[in-house]
């Protein structure tokens, strides 16, 4: 079970979408896992034969339990050396394979960014020391990163990752009995209070913490069938809708207090002159066809895209005490959800999408994220993250950071506004950019010179 | 003391062991008792009161002061064919005795190769509660619960006085019974066994739902008041008396960690490297992920125990203790 996310414990493996025997590419969809949040594809971290599927639908398991086991593939490809993989031993011997490399450690975004380009082609530098430590602790190569020369993984990153992992959030105090029922119940520990001894978790705050009658969360294997060959959703509403509502909300909850309790954020804000975008912009529209007419946001996305290539220091992650770096643009979109709720799904590469690809790709994913159909890489793999709330007629929004990002980005309405230009007063459309951006990693000066570049960035639509 | 058994209503632990000691040696000619004062005197706690008289010094036969001896002696009577039920007056003195009981009487089927068995019983008094200071109130059945190739009896009811003998003797094992000196004058009826009595279980005194008690001889009926006390306050603790504490039923104490999730094991024995402990670690090992609380030990205090009266009560296990301790786990 991969982490969809740095505020996910645990998914509900809905449906397979191989069965055993299917050959698999790195990167297809595999199955289909409902979180807190919502429901996503989980992409294959490897090319191989799908072995064995150890999960059955309907079954909730915790991040890092193996879903399925993945074989070589059939016909052994040359390129195939041994030592590529973290694991020497998954490619030595096929039968020993497991699923996820390791469990992504808590800060679930860490490895994300590791796929990129230079991993894709599964080539990873580090030397035979930092292997051998890599290997006896558990610690999968692939999903490091590089900090090294060249982007060579150095014993620290390994150490790191070790650490990462021995340190997750503060162990809940619970008696083991209150572990295990809550386990069956559904129950998160960290958000039940302890009335034992020192405020231990006890199995009667367990069960008052339950969710309706005590009922394991796990269906009776009779309730799902083991594969589900068409693509019908299995009843997502196992739990009803306003558990899942309650669940997403405790999630956000969870995300956002470490968020405001760890990151100290600073804000920044500007206006941005968008005359000569509402210009480009309407002409652009006048000329296209309805399907291909553009939304302010388009232009808003890709300028802060852009400018979160000129200042990459706003571009990644703040995990154990250091900034990393995302490798390539990936910028969260902030979308609120019907029932309730939001979630920030990253538009891939954002920053080499031309804008009508953008705007294709935006539509895809809020429908998607709407409908609960995000897949693993989009929850997970945002390095920025933007808040639109213009169409809910604010004109500033100071956002509070997705971790262990550091940077949010929000954009308000576009208003006509009385402005001095060129020394005369004149009605120009005016956005609100703003920045809240982690105080650990970046300093004001360099949020300020992302804004301006926001700013810069739209003054030449075109380019954008 | 007309014991009749059948119909009598009312009977004393005392008059138990004494009619299982009578049946014993009324059904099998091998069986003979010996032991200090046991003769003319009646046993130092009057359990063989009468039998010199009913059987003849033959079977019924006084010793010299050397447990070593004497416990020797019916380990020889056993190897040669008899047996013997030996009278050890107290726990405390069995310490004499005890390179018999753990290099021979332990020991000896096992290193001839299963050629020698030693099917020995031994009975002896345990336990404080008197005033009789420190040399003579020791609970040391857990170190005899220590020793492989032996098995221990704590008979704690009416019932196991009475019906534990006649299978400790069958037993081709040495078997050591524990008798607690506050137990002797324990009265009540004396029920017929439902079901033949065995060496081998534990038997639930009590049942409940919140909280096991487990615990054995002499702490069995301050469990049991323990018990009545929590059920007034709404909690309902269930009482394991474990009867025998070698081999130790480790499934009945699993079982009942499982129904209850919290357990007191309570154990007159000073708490280091006690009976106590040992359960607690079978807990542990097998229920750990039933617990709800931590086990909690009601223990005697670790001191020689103390003369005086409040000395001695505020040293060993109580009932009192018994319900703070069982008020932690719960609350």
């Amino acid at each position: 079970m991969p982490s969809l996310g740095a505020d996910m414990d645990e998914g509900t493996l809905l449906e397979w979408l191989v069965g055993p025997g299917d050959l698999v590419h790195k990167g297809d969809p595999v199955a289909v896992v409902e979180t807190a949040k919502s429901t996503i594809e989980v992409e294959c971290f490897a090319t191989g034969t799908m072995n064995e599927l150890l999960v059955e639908p309907g079954t909730t398991v915790p991040v890092g339990t193996p879903l399925a086991v993945i074989g070589p593939a059939e016909e052994r490809r040359p390129v195939s050396r041994a030592p590529k993989k973290g694991k020497p031993s998954a490619s030595t011997e096929p039968s020993a394979s497991t699923e996820p490399p390791s469990p992504p450690p808590e800060p679930a975004p860490g490895p994300a960014p590791a796929l990129s380009a230079a991993r894709q082609r599964g080539h990873i530098e580090a030397g035979p020391l930092v292997r051998h430590l890599a290997e006896h602790s558990g610690v999968d190569l692939e999903a490091l990163h590089g900090t090294g020369p060249g982007g060579r993984v150095t014993r620290t990153d390994v150490e790191a990752a070790v650490a990462a992992r021995a340190a997750p959030r503060p162990r809940v105090r619970a008696s083991p009995f209150a572990r295990r029922l809550a386990a069956e119940l559904g129950v998160d520990l960290a958000t039940v209070t302890g009335t034992g001894r020192e405020s231990a978790v006890r199995a009667a705050d367990v069960r008052r913490a339950a969710p309706g009658p005590a009922a394991p969360t796990a269906p009776a294997p009779t309730g799902a069938a083991p594969v589900r060959p068409s693509p019908q959703r299995p009843p997502a509403a196992a739990r009803p809708s306003e558990d899942r509502a309650a669940a997403m909300r405790r999630a956000i909850a969870g995300l956002m207090t470490r968020a405001n309790r760890d990151i100290p954020h600073y804000y920044l804000s500007t206006s941005v002159d968008l005359a000569a975008a509402m210009d480009w912009l309407h002409e652009h529209n006048r000329q296209s066809p309805v399907g291909e007419r553009l939304l302010p946001a388009a232009l808003l996305l890709k300028a802060a895209a852009l400018a979160a290539r000129e200042v990459p220091e706003l571009n990644g992650f703040w995990i154990d005490d250091h900034f990393t770096a995302g490798e390539g643009i990936h910028l969260g979109v902030a979308v609120s959800l019907r029932g309730g709720g939001l979630v920030a799904p990253a538009l891939h590469h954002a920053d080499t999408l031309a804008l009508p690809q953008l705007m294709n790709s935006l539509k895809d994913l809020v429908a998607r994220a709407r409908t609960g159909m995000l897949r693993g890489t989009e929850v997970s793999e945002a390095t920025i993250t933007v808040t639109n709330l213009g169409d809910q007629g604010v004109e500033t929004v100071l956002g509070v950071i997705h971790p262990p990002q550091v940077a949010l980005v929000g954009f308000g309405r576009v208003v006509d506004r009385p402005c001095a230009v060129d020394g005369l007063l004149g009605v120009r459309p005016v956005v609100t950019a703003t920045l809240s951006a982690d105080h650990r990693a970046t300093d004001g000066a360099v949020g300020a010179r992302y804004l301006t570049a926001v700013s810069r960035l739209l003054q030449n639509p075109e380019q954008l | 003391m007309g014991v009749d058994g059948s119909h009598e209503a009312k009977t004393t632990y005392r008059e138990a062991m004494r009619e299982a000691l009578r049946q014993a040696l009324r059904s099998d000619e091998r069986v003979f008792l010996m032991g200090e004062d046991v003769g003319r005197y009646g046993g130092c706690f009057g359990v063989s009161l009468g039998l010199l008289e009913e059987f003849g010094p033959e079977r019924v036969r006084d010793t010299p002061l050397s447990e070593s001896a004497f416990v020797g002696a019916g380990i020889g009577a056993a190897l040669a064919g008899m047996r013997p039920v030996v009278e050890i007056m107290t726990v405390n003195f069995s310490l004499l005795a005890l390179d018999q009981i753990l290099n021979n009487a332990a020991t000896l089927l096992h290193m001839s190769g299963g050629q020698l068995p030693v099917p020995l019983v031994i009975r002896m008094t345990t336990g404080a509660g008197r005033q009789l200071a420190a040399q003579h109130s020791h609970s040391l059945e857990g170190w005899y619960a220590h020793i492989p190739g032996i098995r221990v009896l704590a008979p704690a009811t009416l019932e196991d006085a009475r019906h534990m003998l006649a299978p400790a003797l069958a037993d081709p094992d040495p078997v050591l019974i524990f008798e607690h000196g506050s137990l002797y004058n324990v009265s009540g009826e004396l029920l017929e066994p439902t079901a033949p009595v065995d060496l081998e279980h534990a038997a639930i005194r009590r049942p409940g739902t919140d909280i096991s008690l487990i615990t054995y001889g002499g702490s069995l009926p301050k469990a049991l008041a323990a018990a009545d006390e929590l059920a007034a306050e709404g909690i309902s603790a269930e009482v394991i008396d474990l009867r025998t504490l070698r081999p130790l039923d480790a499934e009945a104490i699993t079982a009942s960690v499982a129904r209850t999730h919290r357990a007191v094991v309570i154990d007159e024995a000073w708490r280091t490297g006690s009976l106590a402990a040992e359960v607690s670690a079978r807990i542990a090992e097998e229920s750990f992920y039933e617990l709800d609380a931590p086990v909690e030990r009601v223990c005697s205090a670790e001191v020689p125990m103390p003369y005086a009266r409040r000395l001695e009560e505020a040293a060993l296990p109580q009932p009192a203790d018994i319900v703070a301790a069982a008020h932690r786990a719960v609350n």
